[in-house]
């Protein structure tokens, strides 16, 4: 009887075990997607939409319909970003340093669908790239009626969604969802920053007026808006006109709004909707008797309506192209954006740039597409780039903690070239504009 | 806001909203009645007059030569979709009708978006149209104003042609019996092209002297369709006199809700029109038995 035998360890079997060990303690550094396998029961498209060579990611954005041109504006910035993360580009190693080229070295692929800022048509959409594409992220909205309706989708399909540009209060307030993330500013951080520049600029006890698109998004930054004048500069909301999302020939709503005695017009239209009716008001002669004020600024207004019926309206944005001059990334971005598209790009495609960089940084962090990893990742709160300086997310209700950029309309005399049409005041911190994380009745639901 | 000032302003407010959508409603109208075939193509085609007529006013610096281009052109469309398309519909289901008529819109709406981009045109009002006018109640627009009295003459000349000429005759005696008046010798099939023209021509004209007050953009004819829909609904299918009713009725519908509550100005004008359909299902001018 040999010693190995006594021993019942033969020295192939002690080399095996050697090697296994070695591996085990290498792979994870090396190959950490493989090594919570055990831990990482199959969940969503997981693994299914990471095994081969490239990752799908699904968009359903107007491309139609009342927020078409901001939903065009939008396609562009994820299809920049989407560029950049498969070569490597050096902005988007800013926000993701890991990126060599895709995520986790897979290439990113992108499914386009027309939402037509309809809930039903995305989620349709977004459920098709989850079943056929096995979809690892889903994207898009530019409606808040789209985005709480794909948080829902995302919980239930245990796929992550990032939302494009969504204004209310709700998508991370009380239809929040764990599978859901937004960088954009919103209705609240929007009225705590424009506010005190309005009650600065134009003092206590006045009358405004709103307009309100008829959707959470309306109500709640109309609500929110309206809410910090009243508690903080005694402002009466003497009428709110509510109109349906698409809305055409507002004349009906003027006439009331001319009737009011309001000095103040707050315009929470969106997209063409904010276009006509702000076109309308004009018309009627409520610009410039009343004082204009864009709480939650909509990309191309100026263009459209004109740069003469912008000028010297506050507005409250989640970025301007002129912030290049003071933030390094916004340069870098600006100067991709332009050279790729030939205009500067509006805040729907810096929101849809950097939520996508975002999310290639928290990716590449957990080493993994498993989506409780990647959302524990965001969850740590790590303080990662944006366009406007440093941000973060809360764990709380995946709300990004950013700046709020205030500005006000040029003159077109005043404009250095024909699309300058805002003058920045102000980019004012996040974290003072956040209500509490509870205040609007998140409850984030499970990881699996 | 509920007082007196503001209940005449939204009265008057009403008057001009629903003008131009007899208007655009009476196109509707006229090709249903006479030709059997619901124009779900109808918004688009409004949609069209708006960009022809943006066109010829970028080209011309002309509104009304943008008004002349807009109407011709959407003519023009619509006679060549009747003979190369709409005619090969006329016996065949409504389905088929409906079907053609949604696609051919969406072609329209799409070309458009191809050549022109989403973001919306805005066609300017003739300078001595631009400007508010004190009207003692309410300050109002001075193009909308003149939108009331271009609607009213091109209503009476729509009017005039249908009622007081010969070809009129024949189109209405084609909306009461198209197999009587072909059998009488008379190429129906020609004045069939002609009234789609007509029809779209009403449409497109619509599209063009409202371009001022509502920027253009692809998807403008779309909610304009549902409107007119139910405005024909109530007026009575096929009915000229009807859509005009119709027209008034919905805007000062529309327009006087809004005082009470905005949000529920066009829930008012569905209910108004579900009342009709139960009271009186052929509408309120329509003629009982007309399809």
């Amino acid at each position: 009887m040999s010693r190995e035998k006594d021993s019942g360890v033969s020295r192939r079997t002690l080399l095996k075990a050697g090697a296994g060990l070695a591996g085990g303690t290498v792979l994870p550094m090396t190959f950490p997607a493989f090594s919570f396998a055990a831990d990482e029961p199959p969940i969503g498209t997981w693994p299914e939409g990471s095994k081969g060579s490239s990752v799908t990611v699904s968009i359903a954005v107007p491309r139609t319909g009342t927020y078409a041109s901001a939903g065009e504006d939008e396609l562009k910035g994820w299809q920049l970003a989407v560029e950049h993360m498969n070569s490597g580009h050096p902005l988007m190693k800013k926000f993701s340093p890991k990126t060599t080229k895709g995520v986790l070295g897979k290439e990113v692929k992108i499914v386009v669908a027309d939402s037509g800022a309809k809930p039903n048509t995305a989620v349709q959409a977004h459920q098709r790239a989850i079943t056929e594409n096995k979809a690892v992220l889903l994207t898009g909205s530019t409606s808040s009626a789209v985005a709480v309706a794909t948080n829902k989708l995302a919980q239930r399909e245990h796929v992550l969604y990032v939302s494009g540009i969504s204004g209310s209060n709700d998508t991370t307030g009380k239809d929040c969802v764990r599978y859901g993330f937004r960088q954009n500013y919103y209705g609240q951080t929007a009225a705590a920053a424009i506010g005190p520049v309005l009650l600065k600029k134009f003092g206590k006890n006045r009358k405004a007026a709103f307009m309100t698109p008829d959707y959470t998004y309306g109500h709640t930054v109309t609500k929110s808006s309206g809410d910090y004048l009243k508690e903080h500069g005694g402002w009466t909301v003497v009428t709110d006109q509510v109109s349906p999302l698409g809305t055409q020939d507002f004349s009906q709503y003027l006439t009331n709004i001319a009737n009011s005695g309001a000095e103040f017009l707050l315009n929470v239209n969106w997209g063409r909707d904010a276009v006509l009716s702000t076109q309308q008001a004009k018309q009627f002669g409520i610009i410039p008797k009343m004082t204009l004020v864009i709480p939650y600024q909509t990309p191309f207004l100026a263009k459209e309506a004109g740069a003469e019926l912008t000028a010297g309206v506050y507005a409250a944005t989640d970025f301007w192209w002129t912030l290049d001059d003071k933030y390094p990334l916004a340069k870098m971005f600006v100067e991709a954006f332009v050279k790729k598209y030939g205009y500067h790009p509006e805040w729907g495609a810096e929101n849809a740039y950097v939520s996508f960089a975002h999310w290639s940084h928290m990716v590449h962090e957990a080493g993994t597409f498993y989506p409780p990893a990647v959302i524990k990742t965001y969850e740590k709160g790590e303080t990662i780039p944006s366009l406007v300086g440093d941000v973060h997310y809360r764990p709380q209700d995946h709300q990004c903690v950013r700046p709020v950029v205030i500005v006000r309309g040029k003159a077109p005399k005043a404009m250095k070239n024909k699309e300058d049409f805002w003058e920045v005041l102000e980019v004012v911190p996040g974290a003072p504009l956040m209500q509490k994380p509870d205040a609007f009745g998140c409850h984030l639901g499970d990881y699996t | 806001m509920i007082n007196w000032g503001n209940f005449i302003s939204q009265c008057f407010n009403g008057l001009v909203l629903g003008a131009l959508l007899a208007l655009i409603s009476s196109g509707l109208t006229i090709i249903y009645g006479t030709l059997g075939v619901l124009n779900l193509a109808h918004g688009a085609m409004f949609m069209l007059g708006g960009y022809a007529g943006w066109v010829a006013y970028t080209y011309s610096g002309s509104f009304i030569v943008g008004v002349a281009a807009g109407s011709l052109f959407v003519m023009l469309v619509g006679i060549v979709v009747e003979r190369l398309i709409i005619r090969n519909f006329y016996g065949r289901p409504h389905e088929d009708q409906l079907l053609v008529t949604f696609g051919l819109g969406i072609v329209f709406v799409e070309a458009v978006r191809f050549f022109f981009g989403s973001l919306s045109k805005m066609t300017p009002p003739p300078s001595s149209l631009v400007g508010i006018m004190n009207l003692g109640f309410m300050f109002y627009p001075t193009y909308r104003i003149a939108l009331l009295g271009i609607v009213a003459v091109a209503l009476i000349a729509l009017f005039v042609v249908l009622y007081r000429t010969r070809i009129g005759m024949i189109v209405r005696a084609g909306i009461e019996d198209a197999v009587m008046v072909d059998s009488l010798g008379i190429d129906v099939y020609k004045i069939f092209m002609l009234v789609f023209g007509i029809g779209a021509m009403a449409a497109g004209f619509a599209g063009i002297v409202n371009a001022p007050v509502v920027a253009i953009a692809p998807d403008v004819g779309e909610g304009i369709l549902v409107q007119t829909f139910v405005v024909v609904v109530i007026g009575g299918v096929g009915s000229f006199p009807g859509a005009v009713l119709g027209g008034l009725i919905a805007g000062e519908i529309i327009s006087i809700t809004s005082m009470f509550d905005p949000a529920y100005s066009y829930v008012m004008l569905f209910a108004a029109m579900v009342i009709v359909l139960v009271v009186r299902p052929y509408g309120l001018l329509g003629t009982k038995g007309r399809e």
